[in-house]
């Protein structure tokens, strides 16, 4: 009788325990202290996009990649779209400027045009975040590509290939009056200075236009059938110079290094089928991502604008034969879209 | 005595054959058979729509909406294969853009009696506009594996000759067949000389002007499949460069006055030879982009000039509209 005794009030108790356990399990949550103002701070915030142009690969990303991970915080997404006139843009940064986003995220077309604009943007109380193409005003944050690191690896790539053979190059620039071809150009040269022997036997621009690159490769190739490799500027104009590559029959014996924002059709494939050897990428996905995160913290950090300023340069991906099949050296922008 | 009159084509003929003697001459690898037909290569398309331009300057008018012509049909094609639609599809449906693209500068000219610089202007913004706002997805179209064996049109070489340079051959023959030897030319030719009296003499000067903006933007068109082939892509942004500046360069140049009724397929040739010559020569002598609008420009204004003392403008020889 005892031990049922003993049963019963050991299961009492046990019974005593568990019902004295049941408030301890349904405690209270804890308040995360930071992401109520961290919303507080993004939501109902407009954020105006300023690039050069829309529908080409490297914009159309970065406007795709900052939507989706701003929208969802409730931030507002304007854009302005001067279609390559400088003179629109910097309208429309000044009628911007006006209006008071909390934040401009702006791609320059010159390093003078929107310098002062973009001076007198922070001191009226926007975040500017320069993208890809720097202006001479250093604002809170620059996100983009270092034209000059890109040159110089590009050219190394030739130089490279070009061991043992003629050494003879050329050069394909892109606009003259473009920054980010200049830039570009001094990476090449700061190689070539540490290379006596390469001869570049033609340094011409051909405006981003493929169709010119193609006519002056033609003529290069027809006076230099030796060439061993040639520096481009921009995948985009560049499918013009793998082209006369291409009809010469040079395929493989003229090592040709472009540029680009990896989009899969302008970059991995024209890799894949042998038009470019290499195409340093500044992968376009990623730089969003990146400027989102600024966004996010500039905005919640509650800092002064113009009071921190900083640079994120893009980790370049170098896309070749090797790489040009996986599914993270290239992005396709109908993905990004979704 | 009788004075002897140099054309404009003349002095532009020899500023040509002065230019590709010295280059000649003096660049070393400018002479060869490769470097000719590169030469040629590099300025098919230009001379390609410089016929179309000569038809429609020869009837006394001008067509701005070329290049929006060439960009957005040959872009349409590309976009369309993209998106998973036939060749041929893509092609026809290409082709009846074109179409409706002059029978729009046509009409607008003809029958609104709109001036040929405004309509064109307008349409040309208007078509690479609908291009740009809801044809394509990006700028640059590019090639997809449905347009394999269309580059052909492009690159590569039939009987040697590169095939670009045998669709400016074939288009010149066109155009020539349609300007000399057809009803047609010869209305166009009257309408250019003096609409009025052509008018009047019973020639149907309004669907014969329609014809021309059709067949101008159907060459256009062509010429951008050709250029689409030859560099495996659309630039569509072309539209907003000088190329159409360059078109009226090689027309005018060239010797057809714009004040229309003059010239013909030759002049177009001559034209473009002489811009090939002085681009090929100055990519080979490697000078600097600046420089090269530099040359482009002097040698362009010499001969203006010469033209000008050599056939001085007086009241018999003006007509209203010169240049």
């Amino acid at each position: 009788m005892t031990c049922m005794h003993k049963l019963a009030l050991g299961s009492l108790a046990a019974l005593a325990l568990s019902a004295g356990t049941v408030p301890a399990l349904a405690q209270q949550g804890l308040d995360e202290p930071f992401q109520k103002t961290f919303r507080e701070a993004l939501a109902g915030k407009t954020v105006a996009y300023v690039p050069v142009a829309m529908n080409f690969d490297l914009t159309e990303g970065w406007y795709a990649g900052l939507k989706k991970e701003l929208e969802p915080f409730g931030v507002k997404f304007v854009i302005r779209d001067p279609n390559w006139n400088t003179n629109a843009g910097a309208q429309a940064v000044t009628s911007l400027i006006s209006e008071k986003p909390a934040v401009m995220v702006i791609h320059n077309p010159d390093v003078q045009t929107y310098a002062k604009l973009l001076q007198r943007a922070e001191n009226e109380g926007i975040y500017v975040i320069q993208i890809n193409m720097g202006s001479a005003y250093r604002s809170s944050a620059f996100v983009g590509a270092n034209w000059i690191e890109i040159g110089e690896r590009q050219t190394e790539g030739v130089v490279k290939a070009c061991q043992g053979k003629s050494n003879k190059i050329a050069i394909i620039q892109g606009a003259l009056s473009a920054a980010a071809s200049a830039y570009t150009l001094k990476g090449v040269e700061n190689i070539l200075a540490k290379h006596p022997e390469i001869k570049v036997v033609s340094s011409q621009a051909a405006d981003w236009d493929a169709a010119k690159a193609k006519a002056i490769t033609q003529t290069v190739l027809k006076q230099n059938p030796d060439l061993c490799g040639i520096v481009g500027f921009w995948d985009g104009m560049d499918i013009g110079t793998a082209a006369a590559i291409k009809e010469a029959g040079l395929t493989g014996k003229v090592f040709l290094a472009t540029s680009g924002g990896g989009e899969r059709k302008g970059a991995c494939e024209l890799v894949k089928n042998g038009s470019f050897d290499l195409n340093m990428s500044y992968d376009v996905p990623t730089q969003a991502a990146q400027m989102a995160g600024t966004i996010k913290w500039l905005l919640s950090s509650g800092a002064k604008p113009g009071s921190v300023k900083g640079s994120e340069y893009t980790t370049l991906i170098p896309i070749t034969k090797e790489n040009a099949d996986t599914q993270t050296a290239c992005w396709n922008l109908s993905d990004l879209k979704k | 005595m009788k004075r002897v009159r140099i054309s404009q084509q003349e002095i532009v003929f020899a500023v040509f054959a002065a230019l590709f003697l010295s280059f000649s001459i003096f660049l070393n690898g400018f002479l060869s058979a490769d470097n000719m037909l590169t030469l040629l290569q590099n300025v098919a398309v230009l001379g390609i729509l410089g016929l179309a331009m000569a038809i429609v300057v020869i009837g006394r008018g001008i067509d701005l909406s070329l290049i929006a012509a060439l960009a957005v049909p040959g872009g349409l094609v590309l976009q369309m294969v993209q998106n998973g639609h036939s060749l041929p599809a893509s092609l026809l449906a290409a082709g009846l853009l074109a179409i409706a693209i002059g029978l729009v500068n046509g009409w607008l000219i003809a029958y609104a009696e709109v001036p040929p610089l405004f309509a064109t202007l307008a349409t040309g913004l208007f078509v690479a506009g609908l291009g740009q706002a809801a044809l394509f997805q990006l700028d640059v179209v590019q090639w997809s594996d449905g347009m394999a064996g269309f580059e052909r049109l492009g690159q590569g070489s039939i009987l040697g000759i590169p095939t670009s340079i045998v669709m400016f051959a074939i288009a010149c023959v066109v155009v020539f067949v349609l300007l000399r030897k057809t009803r047609w030319g010869a209305y166009i030719y009257a309408i250019g000389d003096n609409p009025f009296a052509a008018r009047v003499t019973g020639i149907p000067s309004r669907p014969i002007i329609v014809l021309q903006y059709v067949v101008a933007a159907l060459i256009g068109c062509f010429a951008g499949l050709v250029m689409a082939a030859s560099v495996n892509s659309m630039p569509t942004r072309i539209f907003n460069s000088t190329l159409i500046y360059d078109v009226i360069l090689v027309v005018v140049l060239g010797g057809i006055g714009l004040s229309g009724g003059r010239g013909g397929v030759v002049n177009v040739i001559i034209g473009t030879l002489l811009i090939g010559t002085m681009l090929n020569g100055m990519t080979i002598l490697n000078i600097p982009y600046a420089g090269q609008n530099l040359i482009k420009g002097l040698v362009l204004l010499i001969a203006v000039i010469t033209d000008t003392f050599l056939n001085p403008r007086n009241e018999e020889t003006a007509q209203q509209g010169d240049i």
